[in-house]
Parts: C-alpha cells; structure tokens; sequence
C-alpha cells in the first residue's frame, strides 16, 4: 500500500512539474499511434467501404477475416512484423527494425482491421436504398461513396477511436518491433513495462496514469459522439 | 411530338436468380401525364420503377429513352440523370433541409445562384421553406416527406417515379402533402410514375393506371376504364367495384355540388369550387334500383336507367345500367324476380347526395 | 445548426492533430536517416535495468556520432539474435554459451568488460535456513531437501544459465519439482515474485540493490567464487553478415574497454546505493576475478 501511495505522489509530481522524460514518452506514443491511426483510417475506410457495397463471390469469408483482425493479437503482429523487416527478413533492405518507422506499421496492422470493420458496419448499417437514392439524384459513383462515408461519420470517428485507443494502450508488438529504445522508440507502454522491471513504480504508475488519462478522454469523446448521434 | 413516349417499355425482363419478376411486353410513358402501377404487394411495381430508373439492369428486352436504347453505361447514367425517384422512406442525408434539397444540384456542380433559385422554388412548391436551416434529423416524418419531395423536383428530371410513398403517413398529414403534389405535378407538367396501393390517391394523381400482377401489366388505360371496366376479376377485384365517374362542378353552393357527368347533373355533398375536375365514387349498394319512382324519396340524383348486362353474384344480382352514364348497382334476388328484370329493362336509378364520394382529380 | 458546427468542429480538430502528428514524426525519423550511424546492441536487462547504459551510451553517441539501439532482452535471445546476424554487437553475461559461441565463429572479439556477483535471496524469516552457507550448490542442496519455494527466471538469460549451472553441481534436476517455479520474466519482475511468494532466488547483485527497498528479501548467500557474474563484450562478425555495422560494433566495443567507460562503471551506483553496481574489469582475466 505504501509503495502504491507513494507512486501515486510522485506520479502527480512528475505530472504537474512537466517531467521532460514523461512529456517526452507521451508525446512520441501520441505521435507513433495517432499517424498508425491515420494510416489504418485511410486504408480500413477505403477497402470496409469498398467490401461493404459490393457484392462479390466470397463476400462473407472477407467480412469474417475482417472480424477475426479486429482481435488480432498484438504479439502475433509483433512477431510477423519483426521477421519481415529482420535484416534477413524478405524487407529486411528497409532497415527499419527498432524504428518508430516500424512500429507505426505494426501499430497500423493492429488498429486497420478495428477500422475496417467498423467502418464496414457503419456503411451496411445505412438504409440500403441511400446508394440508390444519391445514384438517382445524379451522384457519380464516387459522389454517391463520398455521401455515404459522410453519413457513417459518427461511426467512423468512433472507430477512429477505438483504433487509436487500441494502439496507443497496446505493448506486446511495440516492444518486439521498437525495442524501447530511449528517447527513440519508448512509449508509454513499453516504459511501464520497463520501468515496472526495474522497481521504478512511481515513474510506472505515473505512466500509467497517463494512458488512463487518454484512455478516458477517448472514451468521453466516444460517448459525447454517441450521445449525439441519438436522435431527440 | 406530345404523344411521342418519353420512356418506351419492350419486351423487358428483370429476372432475379431464375426467378422472372418482371415481363413487360409494352409500356409507353406519356410526356406531362401521371402513370399509377396498381397492384397487390410483390406484383413488380417496385422492380419496375427501379428498372425505369436504370438502378436494376434488365436481363433482356429494353427500355428507350426518348427513343434512344438504354444499356451501356453511358446511356445508363444518362437515364439517371434523367430520371428522379422518391422512395418509400425519406432517405435524407445528416444535414440542413436546404442542403439537401440541393443535392442532387451539387452532384450536377450547379452555380450557387441557380442553385439557390431552383431549391427555393421546390421548397416553396412542398411548403418547406420555412424549414431551410433546420437539421433533417429533427423532422417529422410528413416534414421529412416533403423534402424527399422538394428535392425530386429541385433537379428538374425529366420523369420522376414515386415508390409507394404516401403509405406511413397519418391521414390528415398525407393529404396536405398530396395536395401539395397534386399542384405541383399540375404546374411543373412533370411526367410522373406513381406505385400505388391506394385507390384514391390514385385517382386523385394519376391520368392513367397500369394494374400488375405477378410481374405483367394486365390492363392500362385512363383511371375511369380501368376502374369502370376492369378486364378480368383479378382487376376488378383489386380496383372495387365502385362506379367512378369523371365530372366536372358546374355549380357549388353551401355544400352541396353540381357536377356535370356526360351531359348529366350529379348533385354531391361537398364544396369544391367551379371548375373543379372530379370524380365521382358510387358504391353499387348505394344505389336503389325501382321500376318507377313512387311516394316521396330524399334521393336528390334520380336516373332514367336502361339495364345493359346482369351479372350472378352469390345472393345478389350486380345490375350494369345505363343512365347516360354507366354505373353498377346491386338488387337482392326477391327485388330481382318481383321486378322481373331482364337485360334492356327500363328502371329508375337513385341515390342521395351524400352517397357520391367525390375526389378532385389529377391533371 | 449549432450542433452541426460543434460536429465540424471536431472534425477539424482531429483531422489537423493526426496531419501534424504524422508530419511531425516523419520529420523526426528522417533525421536519424543515415543508415550506417546505426548499431544495434542487444543486451541483457540488467544492464539496462540498472541505468548503466543510460549514462554510458549517451557518452558514447556524443562521442562519436553513432546511434546505438538497445535491444534489452536475456543474454540467451541477445545471443541467439547475434547469430542471426540482427544484432551488431552484443553486452552479455553467460560465459559458456559466449565461449560456444566465438567457437563456432558467430562473434569475434570477446572481450572483458566488467563484472558484479549472484547472490541468493530469499524472505527474512529463511524457513530453511540457508543463511551463512558458503558455497551456493550447498544451499540450493538445502532448498530442494526442504521443498522450499524456489523462483527461477525461466527465460534464458545469463542469470538463468547461471542458476542452472549451479543446479548441475548439485546434481538436482529441479525442473517440474512442485517447489521449483519458473516466472518467464526479467530480473526485476521475478525479485517481485519471490517477494510476493516469500520464495528464494538467485539475483544480480545491481537489480536487488535497485530494488531493494520495494522487496521484502534479503541477501543470504554471497561471495562464493562460483556465483561470478562476467559481463563481455562480443561483436558480430561483419564478413558472415553484409548487414552488420561492423564498424560500428567495433566503435562501441573499444569504447567500452576505454578508460572513460571503465571509470564511469567503477562509480556508478555509489551515490544511490552506497556502493558500486559493477567493478570496471577491462584488461583484466577471469581468474583473477573476486580475489
């Protein structure tokens, strides 16, 4: 209980005073997962779109995979990830093991599914007869996509969430393809895992707070999106 | 160049699977006329309409656009730029009602100004005006109606179909919006396809019915053949058996009308004004049938009858009458054989003004 | 109407954050493009998890511009990737598997860099009395014979190679005994553990003093020559691997046998816990090691 009081004192401390190392941590696992999140944004929207309106031979074993993703296990991407880019890996030429480079790919892989289905939920939520609708108002094809994304834009920034809250609290693929390096590629995950390793509770719990922190601000977003989108 | 059809129907088919919902050996659709496609649920009203608009691709046969083939991609977009549908639920987008009344002029890149012009005239027309700024989520359903509607018409098509549109509404909020419709198709001379369910709507909208049935059409013509007419049981069976007469009011004073029927004065309970085109519902059992008219009746509409067909129903006769007008009435079997009535019989029709159910009528 | 702008003004808010977060760590990763400047260090945690390396590889990238990835991970996975040829040079502590592994010419240069010592630990109350024996086979002797909690690290790395070295001259197989456990985790996770169990283990000397005031064990065991723990430096050969930043390891490698880096390691610690973590041993020979 004492350690635990005591960590909690000098997480507040590290808080308040703008501890250059925890500013520092935050900021980088603000950075790496918000462009992942962006990555997986503009790939998952595009091909959930793209599956959701159009009907092909298969279409439910693609809906399926996409579902399972949508759980994948961060290690399991971890581990894929680092044997690709391994210097002997086939994109082993990038050399970019251990980079936030890598890391962003790794994150993107986790949180692209998230989206994907998500944003496939959201566009085959919308009434059928809409795509009819835009098309016979004279829409263009791609005027008539472009509505109906607009339409699932409550669904998809939700998504956005949940794929950025996804990454930014996830460890087990960070740490295998970023190696927390100091100042390079350590996160806040990655650091608290760490940090807990060497006893260092307060910076630990101090991270911790952190990733409470923005977890809760995703999630009060996410709940102020939903509570609009309820009709009154 | 009037009568030219604006969309020509031949020998189409839509199957589904190996399933034939729609078999269309003609239809032609008239310029500046309303078309009703009556039927029972799953006759292919819908379908067609979907195929009208090039949304469904026909698996043979064809569909002209003012007399040009359609079946490329090409002429595909073309017919559906053309052609305007308003479907069965509202379909608005999460934006103001001016934005989207202007949809489908900013999927065309009007000019801010034309726009402008365009979606405040088809505000005006439906009545929404008022409603400009308001967010579409907010509407009630009626509201929401009339901006499907206004934004229909704010493109200018050259045929707009309409799926069954009317059916969720109240009653009272769907004839303030059918008014509107009525006036608006009046004025704008749009041509116009409507999938129907409802009678009177039909005939308060449509110049012309095509009745379907399983994928076909089985009879079209005016509103009043098909109606007075029917070609077979089927047809007559889904349109009633109510006599509709098409009329005019001569004269209209205190509720009470006088309207004029083939050289005839029907006297009706209502007050729609002079010059008013309507027709005239007469339902048979309304309708009392005597050899000659005795003692004092409060029938104020009283016809001299000839008797063109009789008709062997269960425990009736249904009686066709020629009064200058034709008109169906039903007698009992003892009325029957007392008045010993035969084909070319010479009989007295009469019913009360408040018996003629009146419906002011489309173009 | 009001909503609508919130909504939009929300939209542009996150879009913006994302251009710029993106943006910005393109900027940050393109300034460390140089792809030779980069070596990788795999290593064990202890080294990391004690700070050593956070004061010396500073020193080190000032120095010479290189910049140094620290893999920490047990010294078995740091060795194992240097044979794969992903790691440049290697900072390990498990004598035998370095000597196989120079032998079979995975890694050349091994060289002496520092060492601490093992101790055992174990809770106060030392309910098999192990406390004040002399050599450490003896007192694991005294742990299996009492079925006392035993935590291992279970992860391959030179404080388990040790362990299990020790446990081979006691001639015990301790492996799927009910009192042995095998915790799969780093040094500081596993001193956790056998707090939290009120079990015994074997430590590096570095991570209990660092942890010292968060657990409830104490040192029971020490000083026995055989609980020596050597750290070497090893590189990886660049001639086996077109990829390896030979140079680079070479660089790190003399860098940590110089002067400097042997001065820095002979104080480290001594202002927190009173006395050194690591004893500087560059030059030196193994044997001469503890006398």
């Amino acid at each position: 209980m004492d350690i635990f009081l005591q960590g909690i004192i000098k997480a507040i401390e590290l808080l308040i005073t703008f501890d250059t190392e925890v500013l520092g941590i935050t900021w980088l696992s603000l950075k790496i997962s918000g462009t992942a999140t962006f990555i997986s944004l503009f790939i998952g929207v595009s091909i959930g779109t793209a599956v959701a309106l159009n009907d092909f031979f298969g279409k439910r074993v693609v809906i399926s995979i996409i579902n399972t993703g949508m759980g994948l296990p961060p290690v399991v991407v971890g581990l894929f990830v680092t044997m690709m880019i391994w210097r002997s890996g086939p994109f082993g030429f990038l050399e970019i093991l251990y980079t936030p480079y890598a890391m962003i790919i790794a994150q993107a892989i986790i949180a692209t599914p998230i989206v994907m289905g998500i944003s496939l939920a959201a566009i085959q939520n919308l009434p059928p007869n809409l795509r009819l609708q835009m098309l016979t108002l004279g829409a263009s094809r791609l005027q008539m996509v472009w509505v109906l994304v607009k339409e699932s834009r409550l669904p998809l920034l939700a998504a956005v969430m949940a794929g950025f809250g996804g990454v930014i609290s996830e460890v087990g693929a960070s740490i295998m393809v970023g190696g927390n390096i100091k100042g390079y590629s350590r996160v806040l995950t990655t650091a608290t895992v760490m940090e807990t390793g060497k006893g260092n509770f307060d910076i630990a719990i101090a991270l911790s707070i952190i990733l409470l922190l923005l977890a809760f601000i995703i999630n009060f977003m996410l709940t102020q999106i939903q509570q609009r989108q309820r009709p009154q | 160049m009037t009568n030219f059809p604006i969309i020509a129907v031949q020998s189409l088919i839509v199957k589904r699977g190996k399933v034939t919902v729609l078999d269309i050996d003609r239809l032609d659709i008239v310029p500046g006329r309303t078309l009703a496609l009556i039927g029972p649920n799953g006759a292919g009203k819908s379908t067609l309409l979907l195929t009208l608009a090039g949304l469904l691709p026909a698996t043979s046969g064809g569909l002209f656009f003012h007399a040009k083939p359609i079946g490329d991609r090409s002429s595909l977009d073309m017919l559906r730029r053309n052609v305007a549908v308003v479907f069965q639920e509202p379909l608005l987008i999460n934006d103001t009602v001016y934005k989207n009344v202007a949809l489908g002029l900013k999927f065309r890149h009007m000019d801010a100004r034309q726009t402008a012009e365009r979606v405040e005239e088809a505000m005006t027309n439906f009545g929404i005006a008022h409603l400009a700024k308001r967010s579409a989520k907010t509407l009630s359903g009626g509201e929401a109606k009339r901006v499907s509607l206004a934004r229909a018409f704010a493109i200018s098509p050259g045929v707009i179909l309409l799926d069954e549109s009317f059916n969720s509404l109240d009653p009272p909020t769907r004839e303030t919006i059918i008014d509107d419709l009525q006036k608006t198709l009046q004025k704008t001379k749009v041509t116009a396809i409507l999938a129907q369910h409802d009678r009177e709507e039909t005939l308060r909208l449509a110049n012309d019915v095509a009745v379907m049935k399983e994928g076909r059409i089985v009879q079209a013509g005016t509103a009043a053949e098909v109606f007075n007419q029917p070609a077979d049981e089927f047809v007559a069976g889904f349109v009633g058996a109510d006599t509709i007469l098409e009329g005019l009011v001569m004269k209209s004073i205190a509720g009470l009308m006088e309207i004029g029927v083939n050289g005839h004065i029907i006297e009706a309970s209502g007050n729609y004004p002079q010059g008013t085109k309507v027709h005239c519902c007469l339902r048979p059992e309304h309708i009392t049938v005597t050899r000659a008219v005795t003692g004092k009746t409060s029938a104020r509409n009283i016809f001299d009858a000839r008797v063109e067909k009789i008709v062997r129903q269960a425990y009736f006769y249904k009686l066709i009458l020629d009064c200058g007008f034709r008109i169906g009435a039903y007698i009992t079997l003892p009325s029957f054989e007392e008045m010993d009535i035969r084909e070319g019989s010479l009989l007295k029709a009469s019913f009360k003004a408040t018996a003629v159910h009146v419906i002011k009528s489309g173009a | 109407m009001k909503r609508m702008r919130n909504m939009k003004t929300v939209f542009a808010v996150v879009a913006a954050a994302l251009l710029l977060v993106s943006g910005a760590s393109m900027a940050q990763a393109a300034k460390k493009a140089p792809a030779q400047k980069n070596i990788i260090l795999t290593t064990t945690t202890s080294t990391q998890d004690s700070g050593l390396l956070d004061v010396l590889i500073p020193n080190f990238e000032k120095k010479t511009g290189y910049f140094v990835k620290t893999i920490a991970v047990g010294s078995g996975q740091a060795m194992a990737m240097g044979r794969k040829g992903e790691s440049d040079v290697m900072l390990v502590h498990s004598p035998d598997a370095e000597i196989k592994m120079v032998e079979e010419g995975f890694a050349v240069n091994r060289r002496l860099i520092m060492h601490n010592d093992f101790i055992i630990v174990g809770p106060a109350e030392d309910p098999v009395k192990i406390k004040g024996i002399k050599a450490s086979a003896d007192a694991l002797k005294t742990i299996a014979a009492g079925n006392a909690l035993f935590i291992s690290r279970g992860d391959n790395s030179g404080t388990h190679a040790k362990e299990k070295a020790l446990w081979k001259q006691t001639g015990i197989d301790p492996a799927g005994q009910r009192w042995y456990q095998e915790t799969g985790l780093g040094m500081g996770q596993t001193l956790n553990v056998a707090s939290e169990k009120k079990g015994y283990t074997l430590a590096d000397r570095g991570t209990y003093l660092a942890l010292k005031k968060n657990i409830a064990l104490e040192i029971l065991v020490e000083g026995d020559a055989s609980l020596l723990n050597i750290y070497h430096v090893m590189e990886v050969p660049a001639d086996k691997w077109p990829k390896v930043n030979g140079e680079g390891a070479r660089a790190f490698a003399d860098f940590m046998v110089s002067k400097e880096a042997q001065d820095v390691i002979k104080t480290f610690g001594v202002d927190k816990f009173g006395a050194p973590l690591f004893f500087p041993d560059a030059g030196k020979k193994v044997e001469d090691l503890g006398k």
